[in-house]
């Protein structure tokens, strides 16, 4: 065994700009988590669970009528409906719950997440960098599953068609905002799962109330829609669907108020989580 | 100096530590009781894992609710014997120093010497998960020495040791308390914990029982006398000797009769009594040496036999 090394004392790194220490500690968690979440086994089923939609997608163009499947009117109201129905409230909902309920849970259950607790790092950095390893993942994944659905069902169109369709058309404005509204559920919904995470030992129990209250939106009077993060997902889709004889129907919110007031409930979810991870404490056999 | 005033943790109804006050200084100090005494709840409420229900800790003018501060300071090795999965040893080091703040080149190098410290630079590049429950706590202690910290904090670190590396490690436990490191650790194997510990805290359901250095703790348990075996070419001599001081409750022959076993309540005044009949009658003495002046005999009297 080596002597002692006299070593970069804490005082060196405490001596730079505290910012500049916590975007390197984000950093360093933000490339762990994400090693974590992408190359663990268990990520394989969620890889497969984001591609069902487009496995659907892939039948429509083999079985349905080719002529139908030009026309773009049904075109895009069997997207939107497909989107809304089966990759927002589905795929992004209960991929999110996988991915961000586990950033800490799991970590918990696996009885290492005292590793963290033993860094000098603000558990707040902590938890901002676990939730931007989540997001980054779960935007890419079903970001990849948007843009992948969307490529399917313009593909029977034909290379110009499509083009034209995407550029001269309001092709571009659905992409976009299918795409956008992927990565604000994910932005949405992830800090929610990452407090039911936080907070609750078996967090599947709050987590389908979570899912039960969204589904039910439709029926909710308008104040409580705006309790709803649903209600301003789909208040951003570029064909709005009718949601059945029984919904309430409410105004759609613009995107100026849809977007902010989605980035406004994740941060103060965040700041939640932050004060709850900052009291936390280990105690693995009462878990 | 690490201070605990009146410090309290209830797990709910259950006790964990009780209105514990301690100074520890630098230097080993082992925490020693049977299982469930409270040594890892101390520990944990030293590094804030925990929190005290009642009272305050303070380690070296930080409180444990600082973590980062305090981190740059201590080094924990704890008694979890969980990994995240497929991470190699190196990997394990070098990512907890990478978000500790430091940079990549730094942190490389100082996992290049952790490593060192404790003798796993061939296996680091191996998973965690194929190392032996030894490789396995030497990982935890080298990630707790990477940082060099000022006190470290090992639960139960000769655990899953063999004889070698046991040996090794405690070596470094010595190196590092010379190098006026505080180090606080809890064990179950006394006898080491007596030969390197510079001072013991025996802790039982959640209080602490006694404090201090093995032969102070034992000279103030007046109540157990002490007892001295002496070899010798004349122990009924001795015996008769021996029956004339005040302060010694019990003499007794050997079978043999070449040997004399002493209970005295006074052990300085013994050895200079003893000094004096030796010069005296010319005793032909083989060996004296107390019975139970160590800390697996104090261990008995003070704990009882149930954690040792």
């Amino acid at each position: 065994m080596s002597s002692r090394v006299e070593i970069y004392s804490a005082e060196q790194v405490k001596g730079k700009m505290p910012l500049a220490l916590w975007w390197r500690q984000f950093q360093a968690i933000f490339r762990s988590e994400i090693k974590k979440i992408f190359l663990s086994r268990k990520s394989i089923m969620l890889y497969i669970f984001a591609l069902n939609p487009s496995l659907l997608f892939i039948m429509l163009n083999i079985f349905n009528d080719k002529k139908k499947l030009i026309d773009a009117q049904f075109l895009n109201r069997v997207f939107s409906e497909v989107y809304e129905g089966l990759i927002l409230r589905v795929v992004i909902f209960f991929g999110c719950s996988w991915i961000f309920i586990n950033l800490f849970r799991a970590e918990i259950n696996e009885k290492s997440l005292h590793y963290y607790f033993l860094t000098p790092v603000r558990r707040e950095v902590l938890v901002v960098a676990k939730y931007f390893s989540g997001l980054f993942t779960a935007s890419l994944l079903f970001s990849i599953t948007t843009l992948f659905c969307l490529f399917l069902i313009y593909l029977p169109r034909g290379y110009e068609s499509s083009m034209q369709y995407i550029f001269d058309g309001p092709g571009l404005n659905h992409i976009l905002s299918y795409w956008g509204i992927s990565v604000l559920g994910c932005v949405g919904y992830g800090s929610m799962f990452l407090l039911l995470g936080v907070f609750f030992r078996n967090p599947i129990l709050p987590a389908t109330f979570l899912y039960c209250w969204e589904l039910i939106s439709f029926l909710l009077p308008p104040l409580l829609k705006k309790l709803t993060i649903i209600h301003y997902l789909q208040s951003l889709t570029p064909i709005k669907l009718s949601e059945g004889p029984y919904a309430i129907v409410a105004e759609p919110v613009s995107a100026w108020v849809a977007v902010p007031s989605l980035f406004l409930l994740t941060a103060v979810v965040l700041t939640v989580a932050c004060l709850k991870v900052r009291k936390m404490e280990i105690s693995y056999s009462n878990e | 100096m690490i201070v605990f005033e009146n410090v309290s943790k209830f797990y709910g109804e259950i006790l964990g530590v009780n209105r514990i006050n301690l100074s520890i200084s630098r230097g080993i100090t082992s925490l020693v009781g049977p299982n469930g005494s409270g040594k890892t709840t101390l520990m944990n409420l030293m590094c804030g894992l925990l929190r005290p229900t009642q009272g305050s800790i303070n380690v070296l003018g930080l409180t444990p609710d600082q973590p980062e501060k305090l981190f740059h300071k201590l080094g924990y090795c704890s008694q979890f014997d969980s990994f995240p999965k497929g991470i190699t040893g190196r990997d394990f080091i070098q990512s907890f120093l990478e978000i500790s703040g430091y940079v990549r080149k730094e942190a490389i190098n100082l996992t290049n010497r952790a490593l060192e410290r404790v003798n796993l630079v061939e296996a680091a590049k191996r998973k965690v998960e194929s190392y032996s429950k030894g490789m396995r706590q030497r990982i935890r202690l080298a990630q707790a020495i990477a940082h060099n910290p000022e006190v470290i904090i090992l639960d139960e670190p000769l655990n899953g040791l063999d004889p070698m590396a046991r040996a090794e490690v405690i070596a470094l436990f010595r190196q590092l308390s010379a190098e006026g490191m505080y180090l606080i650790l809890s064990s179950h194997i006394l006898h080491e914990v007596d030969m390197m510990s510079d001072r013991v805290v025996l802790i039982n359901n959640g209080y602490i029982v006694a404090d201090g250095d093995t032969r102070g703790v034992r000279s103030e348990m007046q109540e157990h006398p002490l007892q001295i075996l002496i070899r010798c070419d004349r122990p009924s001599l001795l015996a008769a000797k021996v029956f004339e001081q005040e302060d010694i409750v019990e003499a007794r022959l050997h079978k043999d009769r070449r040997g004399l076993f002493v209970k005295t309540v006074n052990p300085d005044n013994f050895y200079l009594f003893f000094n004096k009949v030796v010069l005296e009658e010319n005793l032909q003495v083989e060996s004296i040496h107390p019975v139970d002046d160590d800390l697996d005999a104090i261990y008995q009297y003070l704990i009882g036999s149930e954690g040792s």
